[in-house]
């Protein structure tokens, strides 16, 4: 069944800070391999500019998806989660998640289509850090498919 | 931030430096506890397959990962990647043996726009198949 258009442009409260830790960058960055010594070594990150480690830059989507958990499970938006998978992703950068940051995440669905049965959820999430300076934009397309009965 | 490419030395067609990246099933369990992903279509061959999946697959956001490198590994700076967007065409299939999977990814500068940022187009594939559509990074150069 198709998602409710009213929800399109509602946007969730902002969630609980989560603080970046040098230890979990670096264990991200070796998760994919990537040896850029400006994620693992200060003076590294301190040489081009940073004030600490730098986080990958698919690394504040752990944090945007687990906010975007508040859209796909508001049980009145009613999306069936078993069936969704994740179309598309994109980010926008202000600068890049570093070390000691607290970040939060403010989510908002940007749209909602149905095609050919499917549910497609667009979410937008605004990445904040303590001081209130926007850091990243995330966006997120997921798409639940049609169950075949339909 | 620190770019080591300079604008100046960059045209619309200039090719950044192709990587092979690996992936077995061992890949995708690290990956999954440092991101917080457990799906178990990542690392569960039987619950994967009653999904309608071919077998264990990659994560989308681990091949999205992998890509970006192509062009952090050209520029230096991390911090240098302004944009970077993909659609998940496809997905890596990992088998269970020693090889796993690889993703082949290339890049080159599709556009110069302002402020001295080209946009990059990536390609990523998998067994010959195009895993990642649509895979842009806008990149501020030096």
């Amino acid at each position: 069944m198709a998602l409710d258009q009213s929800f399109v442009g509602r946007t969730y409260p902002p969630t609980d800070p989560y603080e970046v830790g040098r230890e979990k960058i670096r264990e991200f960055a070796e998760a994919v391999g990537d040896s850029n010594p400006a994620y693992t070594d200060p003076e590294a990150a301190k040489a081009l500019g940073h004030p600490d480690v730098v986080a990958p830059p698919t690394f504040v989507f752990s944090i945007t998806f687990k906010a975007a958990g508040q859209v796909v499970q508001d049980p009145q938006l009613g999306l069936d989660y078993s069936r969704v998978v994740h179309g598309d992703q994109k980010f926008a950068y202000v600068r890049p998640v570093r070390a000691g940051d607290r970040l939060t995440v403010t989510s908002t669905i940007e749209a909602i289509r149905s095609m050919a049965g499917n549910d497609i959820l667009d979410i937008r999430g605004e990445v904040h850090d303590e001081a209130g300076e926007h850091v990243v934009t995330a966006w997120t397309k997921l798409v639940a498919r049609a169950t075949e009965e339909a | 931030m620190t770019a080591k490419i300079a604008y100046g030395d960059v045209e619309v067609g200039t090719e950044l430096p192709a990587q092979t990246f690996p992936v077995t099933r061992a890949t995708l369990v690290q990956y999954a506890g440092a991101s917080g992903d457990f799906n178990p279509i990542h690392w569960n061959e039987k619950f994967a397959k009653e999904v309608g999946l071919p077998d264990v697959i990659a994560h989308g956001m681990f091949t999205m990962a992998e890509a970006i490198r192509v062009v952090t590994d050209w520029v230096g700076d991390p911090a240098a990647v302004a944009e970077y967007g993909v659609r998940f065409t496809k997905p890596v299939v990992v088998p269970n043996d020693d090889q796993g999977a690889t993703i082949e990814v290339s890049a080159k500068v599709a556009a110069k726009l302002d402020d001295n940022t080209v946009r990059v187009d990536l390609t990523a594939t998998s067994a010959g198949q195009k895993v990642l559509g649509m895979s842009r990074a806008v990149v501020r150069l030096a």
